[in-house]
């Protein structure tokens, strides 16, 4: 239990660092192809990425604490 | 004064509508200017609606009281504004009930008032009949007399007021009755004024007694009177009617003797024997007469003897004695019509005897006369002129005759005269005869009116007699039955009280023998519980001395057994030991298997031997030290994580977390406190407590105090948790079976 908090911290850094990079190559591709060379795509695009790596993050963090819950209809 | 609030209401609505219609105005005019109308108009109803509810539940709860008690029961400050504007509730319903009572009251209290109305008549009564029991005594029968008819006359009322009580209680009837009855009552006795003493029976029936007994002396007494009287006025009346019709007979013997006498023309001899027999016949009429008179005088003084005697008697009033007066007073009565109507018809008879003799003086008077005339003339020639034919001379023949034509001269004017004064004559011999008819009717009718007056008494007094004997029969009935009653009660009433008095001399008797029975079987229980104990204390002993020596036998197994134990339970709590810095120790299984072999029938020792927890029999248990190291690493993480719980789990909040970590300082250790307060169960200080508890030794508390982690700190070190639990569980049941098992040595091992 100890040892999760670390492999979750692992996970999730390799996991935002892959994001942001393919994020940050999709941008340049689209910048590429489609918006003249621009850079916003690419901060768009890193962006993009960041924001995925930290919402996985956070959620990976979140998750013990996460309730799911379903609706049940009664059976009446 | 509710108009008014809705007044205040309405208008406060209306302003503060205004303020808000202001309001949205200007703030429509910066933005849009449409739709500022709909949403004032939109709070002014709703306004409207809100104090239209609060009117109309006002106005309901006025007409409906159940409606108000179950407003002001379920909202909260309804019943201060309905009191506000209503007023408090009205208490109507306690009134009516108080109405039905006082209504039975006055019948229940007319009942009591007749009932002592009554109760004082029978009390006056009885009064009255004792001082009639006292005064009776033969000296004065009058007072006994006029109280008899009196208490007569009383017991009719009470009867009557006796019987109006049992059928209705009419108060308007009875009252006047009771009030009359009481009044004629204080009348009669205040004549009498004597304290009241109730007089034995005995005595009243003594006294009464006695005064029958009076009563019929005086009847008997009386009746002998009334019969010697009318014995002797009947012979007297008889003797008078007797010597009247004598008299009549003899003054129509002489009458008739008298007109014959008168009439007949026969020879001297003849006559002379005729005016002896007449002579006779008169004095014969005279003494008769006189007899009748005499008779007629001792019959009026007999009658009028029998008259006072029977005045005298009805004096009295003895209620017995009143047929023998009336039968003696018809009788009076008849005596005295018959004497009337013997004297009557001897008075006719001789004013008729009257007559003819004035007729035969008056015819005496003329011969008389005649012959005095003839003597005066002729006065040689005597009276018996018939035999001296021959010796007459014709001088005395012519003087004779010229006698007789001047004497027939005289008589024809004496009867013309006594013609012409013939009228005169009868009318005044009629107004004689009318006047003496007048006196004879006067006298006739006086003495028939008497007679009717006389007889109409007699009849009223018979019937009069008859209704009272009548009445007296009803009376005597009615007291009968009411002695019946009074009988038939008493009967009743005394077949109640030998029941009860048999009631309760049964439960008397019951109770007693209950209580010898008792008392019996307590004292046999005694004897028996005695003997009872006797014998339990000696096979008690018996038992004990059995026991003892069994419990020898016993104890050495015992010790045998508790021996095993304890040898089990050492192993077991070295099998602990074997446990290292990083491993746990041994499974526990097989020493607990040892010890439960070893406490086969000890349900103690066996509950316990399998409290031992799954996880410490298969896997073995960490030691503390290693718990320790253990701890040691966690608590950085657990700092490192001190903010994150269910609600802060963001990624920031990791990062404020750990710079919270890296520059919080706190105490290595710190003495925990008795008792935790609220700022103590900050992660960080529990964390220094449990690092210093942990130091020395105290698991248990540092187990407490990890316990008391939140959020994700808590979910770091719940493994450790978890083995510190499960080690301290295991810890425990070995302590306890140790010292249950040193117990059991100790109490098995018999010092020396």
């Amino acid at each position: 239990m100890a040892d999760e908090l670390g492999r979750k911290w692992d996970r999730c850094l390799a996991d935002t660092a892959l994001k942001t990079v393919t994020g940050v190559g999709i941008g340049i591709v689209f910048s590429v192809l489609f918006f003249k060379r621009r850079t916003w795509p690419v901060s768009f695009g890193s962006g993009l990425g960041l924001g995925m790596g930290y919402s996985n993050c956070q959620h990976d963090f979140r998750s013990p604490y996460l309730i799911h819950g379903r609706v049940v209809k009664e059976q009446s | 004064m509710l108009r008014v609030c809705l007044r205040g209401v309405k208008a406060t609505a209306q302003k503060s509508s205004g303020r808000i219609r202001l309001t949205n105005v200007q703030q429509c005019r910066e933005y849009t200017t449409g739709e500022s109308s709909s949403a004032s108009r939109v709070v002014a109803a709703g306004l409207l609606t809100v104090t239209g509810g609060i009117g109309g539940t006002i106005i309901y709860a006025k007409w409906d009281h159940k409606f108000r008690a179950a407003v002001e029961k379920n909202v909260p400050y309804s019943e201060w504004l309905l009191g506000l504007a209503l007023g408090p509730v009205s208490q109507d319903s306690g009134l009516p009930i108080r109405k039905p009572m006082e209504s039975i009251q006055p019948p229940s209290m007319l009942e009591k008032q007749m009932r002592t109305s009554k109760a004082k008549s029978e009390k006056k009564l009885k009064e009255t009949t004792e001082h009639g029991a006292q005064d009776s005594g033969p000296a004065s029968p009058q007072p006994a007399q006029n109280i008899q008819a009196e208490a007569s006359a009383e017991a009719t009322q009470i009867i009557s007021a006796i019987s109006e009580v049992q059928s209705i209680p009419a108060p308007c009837d009875t009252e006047p009755t009771a009030a009359a009855a009481t009044v004629f009552q204080d009348t009669k006795s205040a004549g009498t004024a004597e304290p009241l003493r109730e007089r034995s029976a005995e005595e009243v029936a003594a006294r009464l007694a006695q005064q029958n007994q009076d009563e019929k002396d005086i009847i008997t007494s009386l009746s002998a009177q009334l019969d010697d009287s009318l014995a002797s006025s009947a012979k007297a009346t008889l003797q008078a009617i007797g010597a009247q019709e004598a008299a009549l007979q003899a003054i129509t013997q002489h009458t008739h003797k008298l007109k014959e006498a008168m009439e007949a023309e026969g020879p001297s001899e003849e006559k002379s024997t005729q005016w002896k027999d007449l002579e006779a016949a008169l004095a014969d009429r005279t003494t008769s007469v006189n007899d009748a008179k005499t008779a007629l005088v001792k019959a009026n003084e007999a009658l009028d003897s029998l008259k006072s005697v029977i005045d005298k008697s009805k004096g009295l009033k003895i209620t017995a004695a009143r047929p023998l007066i009336l039968a003696a007073e018809e009788n009076l009565h008849k005596m005295v019509v018959d004497l009337d109507k013997v004297v009557s018809k001897v008075q006719s008879a001789e004013s008729e005897a009257k007559i003819v003799a004035q007729y035969t003086e008056l015819v005496h008077e003329a011969k008389q006369q005649f012959q005095r005339e003839v003597s005066s003339l002729t006065p040689e020639i005597q009276a018996n002129w018939k035999g001296l034919t021959g010796k007459l001379s014709t001088d005395d023949l012519n003087a004779l005759i010229a006698h007789a034509h001047r004497r027939i001269d005289q008589l024809n004017r004496e009867l013309a005269e006594q013609r012409v004064q013939e009228q005169i004559h009868m009318e005044a011999a009629l107004e004689q005869q009318r006047a003496e008819d007048q006196r004879a009717l006067d006298k006739a009718v006086g003495t028939a009116k008497q007679h009717v007056k006389e007889e109409a008494r007699l009849e009223q007094e018979r019937k009069l007699a008859e209704l009272r004997e009548v009445i007296e029969a009803e009376m005597r009935t009615q007291l009968r039955r009411q002695a019946a009653a009074h009988t038939d009660h008493v009967r009743d009433v005394l077949k109640v009280q030998e029941q009860e008095l048999r009631a309760e001399a049964e439960q008397e008797l019951s109770s007693k023998l209950l209580a010898q029975e008792t008392r019996y079987r307590q004292l046999t229980q005694e004897q028996l519980d005695d003997f009872t104990l006797d014998m339990n204390a000696a096979y008690a002993r018996l038992k004990g001395v059995e026991e003892a020596i069994d419990s020898h036998v016993e104890a050495e197994e015992e010790a045998r057994k508790a021996h095993r134990l304890w040898l089990s339970v050492e192993a077991l709590t070295y099998t602990l030991k074997t446990a290292s810095t990083e491993s746990p120790s041994m499974p526990l299984e097989d020493a607990a298997e040892a010890v439960r072999a070893s406490c086969v029938e000890n349900d103690f020792a066996l509950a316990l031997a399998s409290a031992l927890p799954e996880e410490s029999l298969k896997r073995g248990v960490y030691s503390e030290a290693s718990l320790r190291a253990r701890f040691n690493s966690l608590r950085s993480l657990a700092r490192r994580v001190a903010l994150i719980d269910e609600s802060h789990n963001t990624l920031y909040q990791y990062f404020l977390s750990y710079v919270q970590a890296a520059l919080l300082f706190e105490k290595q250790q710190e003495v925990p406190p008795t008792q935790l307060r609220s700022e103590d169960l900050d992660p960080f200080k529990l964390l220094s407590y449990a690092s210093y508890c942990l130091e020395h030794g105290d698991l248990e508390l540092a187990a407490k105090l990890v316990n008391q982690l939140r959020g994700e700190a808590r979910r770091v070190v719940e493994d450790w948790l978890i083995e510190a639990r499960l080690t301290l569980e295991t810890r425990q049941v070995i302590s306890l079976l140790s010292a249950y098992a040193n117990a059991v040595g100790l109490g098995t091992t018999q010092a020396p």
